[in-house]
């Protein structure tokens, strides 16, 4: 099984605006083991997005290696498929289009390329009415699922998901973390998702990473040891309850302001 | 309420002739000018003695030749001046050193009228249609040039990102994302050259030649001919529309995601 991600002593740091430097993140030490599911949560600014872009290898960190399966990462890898936190859809595109693009890029045959991105449609609550809109003509929340559709059309080995759900409805937010958890369930993939929702972390992962205000650390690993299958009304039992207790100690901990 | 619906369809009626409207006016107050001798007829000829001289152009053939000459330095110059500027813009934007380099060039000669520098060109070029081909080309570079440099500089830096982590290749990321990303600026700039690749090539038969549209205007200048000029200068105006218009269905066509995309 591969997909085993690793980072050692990461620190990543941006020139600052007024000159200097701006410690953005780190230096943060983790072992994703390959098929875990990992929640990444932290305050706004702690360098959640920059840890994503690192191990994805679009940008090198300052200090520290990320690794993938024992090699270190230095440029995006074909088993690797991240989600941003902007849906980044390609506006002359339609939405198959949009999906199919991996595949394009791999070489897949049109018809069999666009046979694939319609299939992804209905898991991604997407109408089919909507397969050849442009991104101009829809909702933050339906961009989304589309940015989703473009990253599960990959079958890539690891996810790096950064706020996948952010621009969505509570509703449609459950449904497709559902969704996601039964694709998840189905391909064992290596996940590491951001998200500032403590109940979705908690129903998906098998263990939270809570990070510190800017330069983020990790502070608290709390592995989620619930059984699975999940449903969103195990939200409501005591065992899930305790774990929330326990991350929302640490968020507080990451936020000393509000604590 | 039907008052309304009919006020409005009457509405769209004049506003769909409207321009016919302004043309017939136009012909009118001309004919009026003749007709009171306002100026003597070799300055002011009449509207049917100019389209007594466009059916005799075209019938001895010369309406003919001139305009395809000119057609012909028009296209070749637009498309040797749209190559030259996509392929050095595209490396600019690449490459800021090379704008560094080259910028004093680019600066001077678009800053020099190409009335003025036309003369030179003719010494250099010939008064064949060369020379008229490298005017259009230079009139047509700049504006081109500065578009081709903003629309691949502008392509979403997320958009590079994705790409990168597609592990598109270079070609992938040129024909997939930095084409389509620019397309909309590249295509104003196409408009706009569309339209002075037709100044550049006249300018450039007036200069010296032997055959154009420029060539026939100044002829017909020489020799008092007032309604060949016209209908000269109107097979030009005419040139310059079909131009654009020809462009305005290629970027309707080409960009059809954008007007989509516009309307909620
Ligand atoms: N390209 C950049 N140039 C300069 N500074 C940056 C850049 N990207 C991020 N930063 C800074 O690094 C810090 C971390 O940014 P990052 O986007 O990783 O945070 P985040 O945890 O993802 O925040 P959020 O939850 O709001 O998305 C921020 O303070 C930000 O200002
Ligand atoms: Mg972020």
């Amino acid at each position: 099984m591969t997909g085993h991600i690793t980072g050692r002593n990461l620190v990543a740091s941006y020139p600052a605006p007024g000159g200097g430097i701006l410690p953005a993140l780190g230096p943060v030490s983790f072992d994703v083991a390959p098929g875990e599911f990992v929640c990444l949560l932290g305050p706004s600014g702690c360098g959640k997005s920059t840890l994503i872009r690192i191990l994805g290898g679009l940008q090198l960190p300052s200090q520290g290696q990320a690794f993938l399966d024992g090699s270190l990462i230095t440029q995006p890898s074909p088993q690797v498929a991240l989600m941003f936190q902007e849906s980044n859809l390609m506006p002359w595109r339609t939405v198959l289009q949009n999906i199919a693009l991996p595949l394009e890029l791999k070489g897949v045959e049109k018809v069999e390329r666009m046979e694939a991105a319609r299939h992804l449609l209905p898991g991604l609550g997407l109408g089919a009415e909507f397969a050849d809109a442009y991104p101009g003509e829809l909702s933050g929340g339906m961009a989304q699922r589309v940015a989703l559709g473009r990253v599960l059309i990959q079958r890539p080995e690891v996810l790096l998901l950064d706020e996948p759900f952010g621009a969505l409805d509570a509703l449609t937010r459950e449904q497709i973390t559902l969704d996601l958890m039964q694709v998840w369930a189905a391909e064992q993939q290596t996940v590491i998702m951001v998200t500032h929702n403590i109940n979705e972390a908690i129903l998906l992962a098998d263990r939270i990473l809570v990070f510190s205000q800017r330069p983020g650390r990790i502070i608290a690993n709390i592995p989620v040891t619930l059984p699975r299958p999940r449903r969103i009304d195990d939200s409501y039992s005591d065992a899930f309850g305790q774990v929330a207790q326990q991350v929302r100690a640490a968020v507080r901990q990451a936020h000393p302001v509000m604590g | 309420m039907n008052l309304i619906t009919d006020r409005r369809r009457l509405l769209m009626h004049l506003r769909r002739f409207a321009p016919w409207l302004m043309l017939f006016g136009l012909v009118l107050v001309w004919q009026l000018i003749y007709m009171l001798r306002v100026y003597p007829p070799f300055i002011i000829p009449a509207p049917v003695d100019v389209l007594v001289k466009f059916r005799d152009v075209l019938l001895d053939g010369r309406l003919f030749n001139h305009t395809i000459a000119t057609l012909v330095n028009v296209l070749v110059g637009l498309v040797a001046g749209l190559l030259l500027a996509l392929t050095l813009g595209y490396a600019i934007a690449k490459t800021p050193i090379l704008e560094d380099i080259l910028s004093p060039i680019i600066v001077a000669i678009q800053s020099a009228p190409v009335v003025a520098y036309a003369p030179l060109l003719v010494i250099w070029f010939g008064s064949g249609p060369s020379s008229k081909i490298v005017t259009g080309a230079l009139i047509v570079f700049f504006p081109m040039l500065m578009n081709t440099i903003v629309g691949i500089r502008n392509v979403p830096a997320s958009l590079k990102d994705l790409m990168r982590s597609m592990q598109a290749t270079p070609w992938q990321t040129f024909t997939r994302l930095e084409i389509p990303s620019a397309m909309p600026i590249l295509m104003s700039g196409l408009k706009i050259s569309a339209t002075l690749a037709v100044i550049g090539a006249v300018v450039g038969e007036f200069i010296s030649s032997n055959a154009g549209l420029g060539f026939l205007i100044n002829l017909a200048r020489s020799q008092y001919d007032t309604p060949l000029v016209l209908v000269a200068v109107l097979m030009l105006t005419l040139i310059a529309r079909l131009l654009y218009g020809v462009v305005s269905l290629l970027e309707r066509s080409l960009l059809s995601w954008q007007r989509r995309s516009q309307r909620n």
